[in-house]
């Protein structure tokens, strides 16, 4: 029972061209060198040049940075908060309420996220733009991170904090000293989770942003609906490219931590 | 609460949320770790619900905002009343006039429950085949349905046009391969909007699915074999019952967000189609109606909020179990 049969081969196989072919079919238009998407006209990198050329793109993808880091950096900060609320604190007041707003945002239609933040936002008097794109990024994206960063959590050996304590350390000085540092992997997983859901999204920002706030999926998806052009797929194959490595380098890093990890537990052991 | 307590019976309580011996600044820092994140969410989450109600309860008004009545703090009690009175219920009776809106949300329901079929079927055995694969290759495969789900959703459906168009490349392979003598029309049918969401949604359904399968015990299956069951009736006696909850969390985190997608029909399924998401969206930005817009927003989280529960159940289930 336990050996990979044919059929599992096959279907995992397949499910994997099915995920990844429609991406890797993208890519390699983007080196077309003819103007037509889907006839191959040669090799040819002149789409990348006219991007750098392309202002409007330049100055979407400067927003987009922006509203980026900022609301990844932030919605870390209060997804991890609200990861240690869920999982540390087992009774409070309105507890049930809480887990359901921390669930619920990962679920929901962007369209019903999207106009309801606007609404508010209305509502409030703010002016839309870039702040007001970064405040709803924040709110859908620390949901996300309290996922992930909880998920360590429950995982989590309690004893080294309890020892922590123990020795003298106030729950403040142990979180840094010691639970920090310990889910620090799935902060980092966190933050670039948020960052690539706020690079990606389009429904919210269009409803939150305004007039001088462009991101570069708005852009791109003005630009889709007018077809398909080289262009495009070049801009999606760095998008493409940037995420990946981003991916593969945390996960890489990630192992080389567990490898010494392991090594200096060994060491300790034999000590 | 009788909710609160039977929770706080279930779970034991951790040590550091107790205040003993911290002092005032430990138990005002553990105070903010919850307040934080909390009122955040009741800002940004919560409150933007009522307003949304508020104002599909409003009229259409060709202002900024562009609707009535706005309520400002120079009103005083007496004028907000004033303006609560106005509130009425005409554009939810408006959806129901217009056949279109029941249209949508009937298909949208439909279109949402075919997906959440069809994921199911392309990621049971991908899942099944990622949990059954050698020990070594599981984290690579694992990283390698994760991967996708980094990658922006909407390249991913942008990816798809230029396969499905008629002079696009599927059209291309079948003709060639002289399958077909005229170019399948799939772009901008219901077709379309099917692979766009099985296709999007896919890491979701194998996700959890893989975690219900990968931690099952085989010796279950090993048992039931020697007891002369055949391998498919081991299958449906044995393995599928015990990946349902795998099966439900994957089903639901891809039905929900299917129902008022709006990338998806809007990009693959063209104008012809009828989606819910698209009419919100086209109720906002093309005819500026707020009011009709929000009322299509509340009647859509009404549908949507049984599974929305039931999904949260789940989610805090499997938070207990986890612990």
């Amino acid at each position: 029972m336990n050996r990979w049969s044919r059929f599992n081969i096959i279907s995992v196989t397949l499910g994997f061209a099915f995920l990844y072919l429609p991406i890797v079919i993208l890519i390699v238009f983007s080196f077309n060198e003819s103007r037509l998407v889907t006839v191959w006209g040669g090799f040819s990198t002149k789409w990348y040049g006219t991007l750098l050329s392309n202002q409007g793109l330049m100055d979407a993808v400067w927003v987009t940075a922006r509203v980026g880091v900022i609301s990844a950096t932030i919605a870390t900060v209060l997804g991890t908060m609200a990861a240690l609320a869920l999982t540390r604190w087992t009774r409070f007041r309105g507890r049930l309420l809480f887990s359901g707003m921390v669930f619920a945002p990962l679920v929901m239609p962007e369209v019903i996220t999207g106009l309801s933040l606007l609404l508010l936002f209305v509502s409030l008097g703010f002016d839309r733009g870039i702040t007001t794109v970064t405040l709803a990024h924040i709110t859908f994206t620390m949901c996300y991170v309290a996922v992930v960063v909880q998920s360590r959590l429950v995982s989590f050996d309690r004893s080294l904090e309890e020892a922590a304590m123990d020795l003298g350390a106030t729950p403040t000085r142990t979180f840094f000293a010691i639970t920090l540092p310990l889910i620090l992997p799935a902060v980092v997983a966190g933050w670039m989770l948020a960052f690539t859901l706020s690079l990606d999204d389009l429904v919210i920002a269009s409803f939150t942003s305004g007039p001088g706030a462009t991101t570069l999926p708005m852009k791109i998806y003005s630009q889709v609906r007018l077809g398909v052009t080289p262009e495009i797929n070049a801009i999606c194959t760095i998008l493409i490219g940037i995420v990946s490595l981003g991916v593969l380098t945390a996960s890489v890093v990630n192992k080389c931590r567990e490898v010494q990890r392991r090594r200096d537990e060994q060491a300790a052991m034999r000590a | 609460m009788a909710v609160e307590a039977a929770e706080a019976k279930i779970a034991p309580v951790s040590g550091t949320g107790k205040v003993d011996g911290g002092g005032f600044i430990q138990a005002v820092t553990s105070r903010l770790v919850i307040a934080v994140p909390y009122f955040w969410l009741l800002l940004f989450f919560l409150v933007p619900f009522f307003i949304v109600v508020k104002i599909s309860l409003s009229q259409t008004a060709i202002a900024i905002p562009p609707y009535t009545p706005v309520f400002t703090a120079s009103d005083g009690p007496s004028g907000w009343w004033a303006n609560v009175r106005e509130f009425s219920f005409d554009n939810y009776l408006w959806l129901t006039q217009d056949a279109l809106y029941f249209n949508a949300y009937v298909t949208s329901v439909i279109i949402a429950a075919i997906s959440t079929v069809l994921t199911l079927l392309v990621g049971y055995p991908i899942a099944y085949g990622m949990a059954r694969a050698p020990q070594s290759l599981r984290p690579v495969l694992l990283m390698l349905v994760i991967l996708p789900f980094w990658t922006s959703f909407l390249i991913r459906v942008y990816a798809w046009i230029g396969i499905l168009k008629p002079e696009g490349l599927l059209n291309q392979l079948l003709l060639s391969i002289g399958l077909f003598s005229q170019p399948l029309v799939i772009l901008n049918t219901y077709t379309a909007i099917f692979i766009g969401i099985v296709y999007s949604y896919l890491p979701f359904m194998v996700l959890p699915l893989y975690a219900s399968l990968e931690k099952m015990d085989n010796s279950l299956i090993e048992a039931a074999q020697d007891l002369g069951c055949t391998p498919t009736a081991a299958f449906w006696k044995i393995t599928f019952p015990l990946s349902l909850p795998g099966v439900v969390a994957g089903a639901l985190l891809v039905f929900i967000p299917a129902v008022g997608e709006f990338v998806i029909p809007d990009l693959l399924g063209g104008s012809q189609t009828l989606m819910i998401g698209r009419t919100l969206w086209s109720e906002f930005f093309a005819n500026r109606d707020w009011p009709v817009s929000s009322a299509v927003a509340v009647i859509l989280l009404i549908i949507l909020v049984a599974p929305i529960m039931y999904f949260q159940r789940a989610q805090a289930q499997a938070q207990e179990a986890g612990r």
